[in-house]
C-alpha cells in the first residue's frame, strides 16, 4: 500500500474542481490511455486575459495523478498566467505534502498540463507525438528526439527534468517522467542524458590542455576520474578503480554492480570517451579483471 | 473496519485449526527434529505425519515430498536442478505469463547464455499447444508451466503439456501454488516431475513451502550443508510451519467440494452481477477453464490503483492488474501477453475468494462497485468522451 499524506488523500476521495469549463480560454491534455495516466485541465481567464479565475480537471490515472490534478487546480485560481508558468512539479508535490518518489511523475503531469493549456493560449506550437502505442495525446515537445518510445518523451524534456529536480539515476527519472518505466529500451540513452547534465554541471568551461607532461596526464586522469566518472557510476551502484597508467593505456576494473555488468562494455566506452574529451584524444581504455 | 477479503490469491487467513496445530512447536515442543533424544523425535514424528498429510492432498508418496521456504524456492530450485542434471541441454520452455518466480529466473539465465522460450497465450488466456510443440527439442532441459494462472485464474492442461516435454526427454515443472487445494491433483496418475505448493495460499502460514520431486526423478539440491529432506534441501525444518501445513492440506482435501460448489457459486454470482451493473467491462480469461475461486474483471477507462482505494474504503481488498508503479506503468504482462487492449489493462481488477467469504461480503462488492466505477468514469477525459458517445 502507498504511503500517501492526508492531504493526498483527501484530495483523492474529494477531489476539487473536477469537470470541464465549457467556454474555457486555455485547455491542455496530456498522457493517454495507453500511458496509463492522462490530464485534461481547463482555465477560465478573467476580462483582462490575465488572471487564471477558474481551473477544471479530468484525469484518468491513480490516486496520486487525481489527488496531484486536484491540487493543481487550486493551486492556479487567482494566480496570472506567468506567475502559474512559475509553478513547478514540486510545488505541486509540497502542496500536497509530498508523494512517494515512485509517484512523482503525477506531478509532472500537472505541471505539463498547465504549460500546455497556457502556451496553446498563447500560440505557442505544441507539435504532438507518435508513440508505439496509439494514442493522441502525449507529452509536449520540447523540440527534441523521441528517448521514450513508449511514452513519447524527447530528451529535451528529460534534461529539463533531471535538472530541475537534480536526478541522478534512471529510478529517478522513470519515477519523475515515467520514461524507461515500460520496455526499458532506453535506459541507456538515459543513462547518457543524466551524464550529460551532470558533466555540463560538473565539467563547466572545462577544456582539454594542449600538451601535458606524463606526470600532469596520470594526475588529470585521476582528477577526471575520481571528479566525473565514479559519481556517476555510484549512482548506479557502481564503481571502478584505475589500475594502471601506461602511456596513453588507462587500465580499469570495474566494481561492485559494475563488476559483471553486462553492459560494462558501454561503460568502459563511456569512460574512455569522457577521457578523451577532457585528457588527451588518444586515451585507450582497457578493462582489466583483478 | 472490518475488512472483506476477497485478494486470496495473494495471500490466505491461517486456518484457525492450523494455527493450533503449530502454536506447541515455539515455546513448548521446540526441539530440533534431527535431534537423538526423545524431545527432537516428538517433532519428528510430528513433521512425518505433516508429510503424510500433505502427500495425501497431492496424490504423492511422503518420500516425493521436499519443504521449502516457499512457492519461488521451489520453483528456482526445479529449474536450476534440471539445468544441473542436463549440463548438455541449454535450452528452457516457460510461457509468458508465469509468475515472476520463474519468468525472471528464466529470463536471468537468458543473460547466462541459456536458449529461453516463452509460449504465447491466445487472448483468454490459453495456451498455445502448437508452439509449445514446435518449440520443444532435444536440447530442452526444463518444461515449466503454471498449473493455474495467479491473475486470471485461467488453467493450462498440465498433463498434455508434461507428456509433450517428456518427449523429447525434457523434465516438467509446474507452479501449481495457485491451483492446489482448489483443483483436485493426483500426481501418482501424473507424468508431472516436479511441482510447487506454496503454504500460505492455502490457509497455512507464510514461511513454507512444498517441491513435489517424482520419485526417480535426478536432482541437484539447489541448499546444500544439511542432511535434512534427504540432503534434497539443506537446514533446519521449519517444524512448525511443516505441521501447519499438514494440517492445512488436510482441510483443503476437506474443502475440495466447496472450493467448486459454494465459492464458485459466489464468484459467478460476483462477476455476472458487476457485468450486468457496469457497462464497458470484460472478465480476463473468461473463455476458458477457470480457478473456481478466481475472476479478473477490466473496467475500460479507469485506472486499477484509483478502484482499489475506493474500495478499501468499505473494507473491500482486492487486487490490480496493474501496478502504477514508476518500475511498471505497463499493465500486467499477462494482461498484455493476453492482449487485453489499453483502454483496459490498466482498469483491471482481481477478486479472489476463499471458504472465510460470505455471501453477504459478495453483496457488499455488488452494491459498492458501481458507483466507484461510475465515479471514476465521470473524472475520467476518456470515459466521459466514449460513454457519451455510445450512451
Amino acid at each position: 500500500m502507498w504511503d500517501y499524506t492526508p492531504t493526498v488523500k483527501d484530495h483523492f476521495l474529494n477531489p476539487r474542481n473536477v469537470g470541464d469549463i465549457p467556454d474555457a480560454d486555455a485547455v491542455g491534455e496530456v498522457g493517454s490511455l495507453a500511458c496509463g495516466d492522462a490530464l485534461k485541465l481547463y482555465l477560465k481567464l478573467d476580462g483582462n486575459k490575465d488572471k487564471i479565475i477558474d481551473a477544471k480537471f479530468q484525469t484518468f490515472g491513480c490516486a496520486s495523478a487525481i489527488a496531484s490534478s486536484s491540487a493543481l487546480t487550486e493551486m492556479v485560481k487567482g494566480k496570472t498566467l506567468d506567475e502559474a508558468l512559475a509553478v513547478s512539479n514540486q510545488d505541486i508535490a509540497d502542496f500536497l505534502g509530498g508523494l512517494p518518489e515512485e509517484k512523482m511523475h503525477c506531478s509532472v503531469m500537472g505541471q505539463e498540463a498547465l504549460e500546455v493549456a497556457i502556451f496553446k493560449y498563447r500560440g505557442m506550437e505544441i507539435p504532438q507525438h507518435d508513440s508505439e502505442h496509439d494514442h493522441g495525446y502525449a507529452y509536449p515537445d520540447y523540440e527534441g528526439e523521441i528517448v521514450c518510445k513508449c511514452f513519447g518523451i524527447t530528451d529535451a524534456f528529460l534534461k529539463k527534468v533531471i535538472e530541475t529536480n537534480g536526478l541522478t539515476t534512471v529510478e529517478q527519472v522513470t519515477n519523475f517522467t515515467k520514461a524507461g518505466g515500460a520496455c526499458g529500451g532506453c535506459i541507456p540513452k538515459i543513462k547518457e542524458l543524466i551524464s550529460q547534465v551532470l558533466g555540463e554541471t560538473a565539467a563547466q568551461a572545462r577544456v582539454r590542455p594542449e600538451k601535458l607532461s606524463n606526470m600532469k596526464k596520470m594526475q588529470l586522469i585521476q582528477e577526471v576520474l575520481e571528479r566525473d566518472i565514479r559519481p556517476l557510476l555510484w549512482a548506479d551502484g557502481g564503481d571502478l578503480e584505475l589500475i594502471d597508467i601506461d602511456g596513453s593505456k588507462v587500465k580499469i576494473a570495474f566494481r561492485k554492480a559494475c563488476a559483471g555488468c553486462a553492459s560494462s562494455g558501454n561503460t568502459a566506452r563511456m569512460v574512455e570517451a569522457k577521457l578523451r574529451d577532457l585528457v588527451a584524444e588518444d586515451i585507450v581504455v582497457e578493462e582489466v579483471s583483478q | 473496519m472490518k475488512e472483506i477479503y476477497l485478494d486470496n490469491n495473494a495471500t490466505t487467513k491461517v486456518d484457525e485449526a492450523v494455527f493450533e496445530e503449530m502454536r506447541p512447536y515455539f515455546c513448548e515442543l521446540y526441539g530440533n527434529p534431527s535431534s537423538m533424544h526423545f524431545f527432537g523425535g516428538q517433532v519428528q514424528a510430528k513433521v512425518t505425519e505433516a508429510r503424510v498429510k500433505v502427500s495425501d492432498l497431492l496424490g504423492a508418496s511422503p518420500d516425493e515430498i521436499i519443504f521449502t521456504a516457499c512457492g519461488t524456492e521451489s520453483d528456482n530450485a526445479a529449474i536450476r536442478s534440471a539445468l544441473e542434471v542436463f549440463p548438455d541441454r541449454k535450452h528452457i520452455i516457460t510461457s509468458r505469463v508465469e509468475h515472476p518466480a520463474v519468468l525472471t529466473q528464466c529470463r536471468n539465465l537468458r543473460q547466462k547464455g541459456y536458449r529461453v522460450t516463452e509460449i504465447g497465450v491466445d487472448g483468454a488466456g490459453r495456451l498455445d499447444l502448437e508452439e509449445l510443440r514446435t518449440a520443444v527439442d532435444n536440447d530442452t532441459a526444463i518444461v515449466s508451466l503454471m498449473w493455474a494462472n495467479n491473475e486470471t485464474g485461467v488453467i493450462f492442461p498440465v498433463e498434455e503439456t508434461a507428456a509433450i516435454a517428456k518427449s523429447k526427454g525434457a523434465l516438467f515443472h509446474s507452479d501449481a501454488v495457485q491451483a492446489i487445494g482448489k483443483v483436485p491433483i493426483n500426481m501418482a496418475a501424473s507424468n508431472i516431475d516436479m511441482l510447487s505448493l506454496s503454504g500460505h495460499k492455502l490457509h497455512a502460514p507464510k514461511g513454507i513451502g512444498v517441491l513435489y520431486l517424482k520419485r526417480g526423478t535426478p536432482f541437484r539440491p539447489f541448499m546444500v550443508g544439511g542432511h535434512q529432506e534427504k540432503s534434497r534441501r539443506a537446514g533446519t525444518e521449519n517444524a512448525a510451519a511443516i505441521i501447519a501445513l499438514g494440517k492445512a492440506c488436510q482441510l483443503a482435501g476437506q474443502h475440495m467440494d466447496a472450493e467448486n460448489t459454494t465459492v464458485k457459486a459466489m464468484r459467478d454470482r460476483l462477476q455476472d452481477a458487476l457485468m450486468a451493473a457496469i457497462p464497458h467491462a470484460r472478465i480476463n480469461g473468461g473463455g476458458a477453464e477457470r480457478l473456481p475461486n478466481t475472476t479478473s474483471i477490466a473496467f475500460e477507462f479507469v485506472e486499477g490503483e484509483a478502484i482499489l482505494l475506493l474500495l478499501s474504503e468499505f473494507g473491500i481488498c482486492a487486487s490490480s492488474g496493474s501496478a502504477c508503479t514508476s518500475g511498471s506503468l505497463e499493465p500486467s504482462h499477462v494482461l498484455r501477453a493476453m492482449g487485453v487492449p489499453f483502454t483496459c489493462a490498466h482498469g483491471s481488477i482481481r477478486f479472489s475468494l476463499s471458504r472465510y467469504t460470505t455471501d453477504t461480503e459478495i453483496d457488499t462488492v455488488i452494491r459498492e462497485m458501481p458507483p466507484i466505477i461510475a465515479r471514476l468514469r465521470e473524472m475520467s477525459p476518456f470515459g466521459r468522451e466514449h460513454l457519451k458517445g455510445r450512451a
